[in-house]
């Protein structure tokens, strides 16, 4: 990380030690601590009460492809994930597909082409998307957007096209399913995406803007083909968080998307989530192994955004750096 | 190449007028220098010549330009196809940081469609030859526009302009940010592009307007009714206006004692 | 003037791509009205005084506030009137008459063991949350430079990027399962998890803001680092820290998946830390998935008052911004 020299700071941030500053360093140093020492003990909590499903069935519990916490007759209790995960992987994909280019435009209009008295206003319309609780958009989800999807889409598409494309057929029943789940995350993420895109795009130097526009570009140009390329970094990092809160999505995903078990071809088709699935169950395992294999999922999904946040931090940083650093 | 005549031209800065009208001849093969304190307008005026004045928010600008016999504030004209043909570099030198050397000069002919390899390849060659940068960087073509020094990136960024054959040439104080040498580099370079192009050089050094331009236009800053604004002093030959200005304040500005 | 071959295609391009940025726009701020404005409709209709001062009461009470016709409860035949015989055959011994649907009530009962719920596992959760939160911003802003410092960071970031059910299941393995006890506490600790980085974050921020020239001037009265930043700095950036922690009541309030691991939820009023409690969150979330149209009616109650209290806390905190940006000028 670059370091930051204000010259009329007399300080460098490391403070000189006056009466009194010992057990103050001291203090904030320990609270802070609190913060790093919290992450380590959640990963090293999950990991360890996630050690007998992990020695049974190793990386089988987040892809084989039987759930089943009940012995019956004929089989004993099998934990793999790879129905719920695979569902996190499907609408999160669907999520990000629908919210990337849509944060991307919404980032460029804030940053580069809305009149100067709009942008306030519709940055905070945008950035109260976020703070609207996930519930909330699960019941809206299930009592108005649902049954109008399936109304206005789902229906007549799975009828139509569904019938010779195997992702788009029906049934469609409740119209509970991964695509509306993928629809209603992407409403969700596209502040985080479309505010951090508009932060990076604000910070592209005029020059490079001036430059592009002196060789005969246009307005469009100039953005597309020169301040977006050069915030791209960031722009990325933007995405993978957003990715990142798709993933570890629960109530809307609990509400819509159907909690089935079975692995359908359909975007159409209920499925389940890996985080609606430690919501539904964890609190009701009916065995030691059905509760560590749940808490193996948790891990993982922590793991994931884990990455996902040290992916992202690191293309800020890299932004950072060329901007601090380079010669433009 | 192509003449200019600016008649009347007056800057704005919202309701705020910057500089008082200006009427001006710029010649083609010739080099005109503006100079003159700061605040007086000079890079305000430049900026109108190729409409990039008006992409500050909220600034305008009245009058009428001609380049060569078209307004080009009039009408319906579209100010992206002026600054195809009136080129600038600017003070910072800027290269595109994702873009190669190659790239970097080519940008402005593939926005406008050139896209065959042998074609581009021979445009960037000669204009990194008229910028008199090709012998350095010709075996380094791949390599990031940002590598290279303070002054090569200046040359690029006028290989740049130059790559779309602009028939005038803006350049606002582009030595200011570099050193000696490559300030003589770039001076030379002026020399030998004004019998092609018709060059208008904004710089703060009067002596770089003496050792360069054919014309000189001074420009001088008027507090006397409350808000200051830029007026035009004298423009005549570079000769004259230095060893023989008719205008007092031109006088007390090249002999320094003011600005 | 010579136009170029493709300017016209180049020109088009132009508009219709910037068109498309305020289309782009258009769909963030759609879906917005649309779910603030049924929100606001639908849980209007929810609202009475009985929502906010009654807790839950079961559906088939309904029968009586829908229908008028059919007769009040009698606790020793609750299933009076339903399923009456359709065939024309006389009802037997003045039993009820018309059928009655339990599908059909209206919403009955409240959420106020909801609304004190989340009230009290909110604030509790702000109250763990608050010394780690705001000391820890102090740390990143005093001593910005250290490596340490970036680690901490860091770790603020996977804090508030990671998914808030992970969250409910570490104080589930921690503080439930050992206490075998679903409790409001437990509840508490896990938003706390939550709330820390947005304290932290929004702290730093403002403690930065705090120009350096009040920091030069203590410290050249003689004054030590604690001092002048309780006395000096923390005041000058106590508006901005008061609207961190409005958000991060906000965020806290309306967090669920944790709570359902944790709290458990309730049907009655509790003020027991140490037992399962009610909150609004958990009431939308049931009432969603229930049956009964009467309880939907009753999650979208639920909804309207979480909504307002988000609305109302951003809303707050936008205001006392800019009005300090206004006025720091």
């Amino acid at each position: 990380m670059a370091k930051q020299q204000h010259a009329e700071s007399w300080s460098n941030g490391k403070s000189v030690f006056r009466h009194g500053d010992v057990p103050f360093r001291i203090g904030t140093v320990v609270l802070a601590s609190c913060v790093v020492a919290l992450v380590f003990a959640m990963g090293a909590i999950m990991f360890l009460s996630s050690s007998e499903a992990r020695t049974a069935f190793g990386w089988d519990v987040l892809f084989g492809q039987v759930w089943n916490p009940v012995a019956t007759e004929l089989a004993e209790p099998e934990f793999g994930a790879w129905p719920a995960v695979r569902g996190t992987l499907l609408s999160s994909l669907v999520a990000i597909v629908i919210a990337a280019p849509l944060a991307l435009g919404i980032g460029i209009f804030l940053a580069e082409l809305c009149p100067p008295k709009l942008s306030t206003p519709l940055s905070f319309l945008v950035e109260l998307l976020a703070a609207i609780p996930s519930v909330i958009y699960g019941v809206w989800g299930v009592f108005v957007f649902v049954p109008f999807f399936n109304q206005v889409f789902s229906t007549p598409v799975s009828e139509t096209l569904g019938t010779y494309i195997p992702w788009l057929a029906g049934p469609v029943a409740t119209g509970r399913g991964v695509m509306v789940t993928g629809i209603i995350m992407a409403i969700m993420i596209l502040p985080t995406i479309a505010s951090l895109t508009r932060d990076v795009l604000r910070l592209v130097p005029n020059t490079q803007r001036e430059a592009m526009l002196s060789i005969g570009a246009t307005r469009w140009e100039t953005i597309w083909l020169a301040v977006v390329p050069y915030s791209r970094a960031g722009i990325i990092g933007a995405v993978m968080l957003g990715l990142g809160r798709a993933l570890g999505e629960t109530m809307a995903a609990t509400l819509l998307i159907g909690n089935s078990q079975r692995i359908s071809e359909s975007l159409f088709a209920p499925a389940t989530t890996a985080a609606s699935l430690v919501a539904n169950e964890l609190t009701n395992s009916v065995s030691s192994l059905h509760e560590s294999a749940l808490i193996t999922v948790a891990f993982a999904l922590f793991g994931i955004t884990l990455i996902l946040n040290l992916g992202a931090r690191l293309m800020i940083w890299y932004v950072d750096r060329g901007m601090a650093g380079g010669r433009s | 190449m192509s003449s200019m005549t600016i008649s009347q031209l007056a800057p704005f800065y919202g309701a705020r007028q910057a500089v008082k009208a200006v009427d001006m001849q710029i010649a083609t093969q010739e080099i005109t220098a503006i100079i003159g304190p700061s605040g007086c307008g000079k890079s305000t005026v430049l900026r109108c010549l190729n409409r990039m004045h008006e992409t500050i928010l909220g600034a305008s600008a009245k009058g009428t330009v001609l380049l060569n016999d078209e307004d080009i504030y009039g009408v319906n004209v579209d100010a992206t196809l002026i600054r195809r043909r009136v080129g600038m570099v600017f003070q910072q030198p800027v290269a595109f940081r994702t873009r190669n050397i190659y790239e970097n000069v080519a940008a402005g002919l593939r926005l406008q469609g050139m896209s065959h390899k042998s074609e581009l390849d021979q445009a960037v060659e000669e204009a990194l030859q008229s910028a008199v940068l090709w012998d350095e960087v010709k075996d380094v073509l791949s390599k990031p526009g940002t590598a290279l020094s303070g002054g090569q990136q200046q040359r690029l960024a006028i290989a740049r302009a130059l790559a779309i054959k602009p028939d005038v040439l803006l350049l606002d104080e582009p030595c200011s940010a570099l050193d000696p040498i490559a300030t003589a580099n770039i001076e030379e370079l002026l020399v030998q592009l004004k019998t092609t192009l018709t060059i208008v050089i904004v710089t703060h050094s009067m002596q770089q307007a003496a050792r360069i331009s054919d014309q000189t236009a001074v420009f001088m800053v008027d507090t006397t009714s409350g808000n200051p604004i830029g007026e035009l002093v004298e423009k005549s030959s570079t000769s004259s206006v230095f060893t023989n200005p008719s205008d007092p304040r031109t006088e007390s500005y090249i002999s320094g004692r003011v600005g | 003037m010579s136009i170029p071959k493709n300017y016209r295609w180049r020109k088009f391009v132009d508009q219709v791509m910037r068109g498309s940025t305020v289309v782009a726009t258009g769909c963030a701020v759609i879906p917005l009205i649309a779910i603030i404005g049924y929100v606001l409709t639908l849980g209007a209709s929810a609202l009475s005084t009985q929502f906010f001062t009654d807790v839950y009461q079961p559906p088939n009470m309904a029968q009586a506030a829908a229908d008028g016709s059919t007769p009040a409860f009698d606790p020793n035949d609750p299933f009076a009137g339903i399923g009456a015989p359709t065939d024309g055959t006389a009802p037997v011994d003045g039993a009820a008459a018309p059928e009655a649907d339990v599908y059909a009530g209206g919403p009955v009962g409240g959420v106020l063991h909801g609304i004190i719920g989340t009230l009290i596992i909110t604030g509790m959760g702000l109250l763990f949350a608050l010394p780690i939160g705001i000391f820890a911003g102090i740390y990143l802003s005093e001593y910005r430079n250290e490596r340490y410092a970036t680690i901490v960071r860091f770790c603020c970031d996977v804090l508030s990027g990671s998914p808030s059910i992970v969250a409910g299941v570490v104080i589930y393995i921690l503080v439930v399962i050992r206490s075998q006890q679903f409790s409001a506490i437990a509840g508490s600790l896990a938003l706390m998890i939550l709330m820390i980085p947005i304290v932290t974050r929004t702290t730093e921020e403002m403690l930065k803001l705090v120009p350096e020239s009040m920091r030069e001037a203590a410290r050249g009265l003689g004054a030590p680092t604690w001092y002048s930043t309780f006395t000096v700095i923390i005041p000058a950036a106590l508006p901005g820290i008061v609207t961190g922690v409005m958000l991060a009541f906000a965020r806290g309030a309306g967090e669920t998946a944790p709570l359902i691991l944790t709290v458990l939820g309730s049907n009655m009023i509790s003020t027991d830390l140490f037992a399962p409690m009610a909150s609004l969150p958990l009431l939308a979330y049931r009432y969603t998935e229930s049956p009964y149209p009467g309880e939907n009616t009753l999650a979208w109650g639920a909804a309207f008052v979480l909504m307002m209290l988000v609305l109302v806390m951003n809303i707050l905190v936008r205001v006392a911004t800019r009005r300090r940006a206004g006025a720091s000028r």
